[in-house]
């Protein structure tokens, strides 16, 4: 069996997830962190996801026509780290909001501010 | 200085993943990969852990929806963890916003289109998403998608009504009802059945909506508590004082 067919995938993949990490690292503004953030998780996710392909299945859901299924692990497992990641999303969200009422600005530039 | 050496970083890590993936092994195949050992016995069985749940869960569940019988029942606790986060995350959020609500001072009046579609498409997001939570057993979807397309329609309320918020009370109270529901429905698998989460109602019918014992009553207890959930993370990041 080939797996050509999943090689986009895991260089768009691993492309989101080292532009996630450079914005965590080289960005100063906090939106644009939470978003870097953002993508880090779509990476991780389109990636598991790629990993229960199965040349020729259909998705696991039985109605008889079909006998070969993908694999349901992982994306059982991306099910529950979606919502994780939204709920991360928010709370960060609102530490950006309480900074930003705090300090008047969300660039994190200021002295006293820790970012390497 | 510290932007290059980010690009630095990132590429290495892109480069490294990249060709770790593509000229690795192919991916593991639950038809010809590893085989399951037990744990605690060390027992080998014939079957991979997915080629198990793909034959046994018609038979162990009831649900055509195979994502959906892991997710709720092989691992339901699993799935309880995870509504608690959400709960968790919601709190803080409150927590956080409280001291710096405000009263909206300037009145923008929201454009004439929006107000007029949300009058006709409101009642349709709310009846999608109550569709996407019940079905989720036999349909891709579930508790979590169905919650969000219902988020959904509160977000379109708080962009037609600019001034006002949601009524907070009302979808914590239903939120909190949710969640008693969830973990009582748990509990009465602990007296019934003798294992926290355990099926204990008649499976039913394969393929009808009322079949696959608990599955249903917990996907509609999770899109309740996620609907009024995300509706509270909204209106708590609008950060207007209830109305």
């Amino acid at each position: 069996m080939t797996y050509e067919l999943l090689e986009p995938i895991f260089i768009i993949s691993t492309a989101l997830i080292a532009i996630g990490l450079y914005g965590v690292m080289s960005k100063k503004n906090i939106l644009k962190i939470i978003l870097s953030l953002g993508l880090l998780d779509t990476g991780v996710n389109i990636l598991i996801v790629a990993m229960g392909y199965i040349p020729g299945g259909t998705a696991p859901i039985e109605n008889g026509n079909y006998s070969l299924y993908m694999d349901p692990v992982p994306q059982a497992l991306v099910l529950t780290a979606i919502v994780i990641g939204v709920s991360v999303t928010a709370l960060a969200l609102a530490v950006a909001m309480g900074y930003y009422k705090k300090t008047g600005t969300i660039e994190l530039d200021k002295e006293g501010v820790m970012k390497w | 200085m510290r932007k290059y050496v980010a690009i630095i970083i990132s590429a290495l890590i892109f480069i490294v993943l990249a060709h770790f993936f593509i000229t690795g092994n192919a991916p593991i195949n639950y038809l010809t990969g590893g085989k399951y050992t037990n744990p605690i016995t060390h027992e080998q069985a014939n079957q991979s852990v997915p080629q198990q749940y793909l034959n046994d869960s018609r038979k162990d569940t009831g649900a055509p929806n195979v994502v959906t019988a892991i997710v709720v029942e092989y691992r339901g606790f699993d799935t309880l963890g995870e509504v608690t986060v959400l709960f968790t995350a919601a709190t803080g959020l409150a927590l956080l916003i409280e001291e710096y609500r405000r009263k909206m001072e300037e009145i923008v009046e929201p454009n004439f289109i929006v107000k007029i579609a949300s009058i006709v498409v409101l009642p349709f997001i709310v009846i999608v998403g109550t569709y996407i939570f019940i079905h989720g057993h036999l349909t891709p979807g579930g508790g979590f998608p169905g919650g969000a397309v219902i988020a959904s329609g509160f977000l379109l309320l708080l962009l037609v009504h600019t001034t006002k918020g949601l009524p907070e009370k009302k979808l914590s109270i239903t939120e909190s009802f949710a969640g008693m529901t969830y973990a009582l429905i748990g509990l009465l698998g602990l007296v019934l059945a003798n294992e926290f989460l355990q099926n204990y109602l008649p499976l039913g019918i394969f393929g009808t909506v009322f079949s696959a014992g608990i599955i249903p009553l917990i996907y509609i207890a999770i899109g309740f508590k996620v609907g009024s959930e995300l509706g509270g993370i909204l209106h708590n990041l609008k950060g207007v004082h209830e109305e």
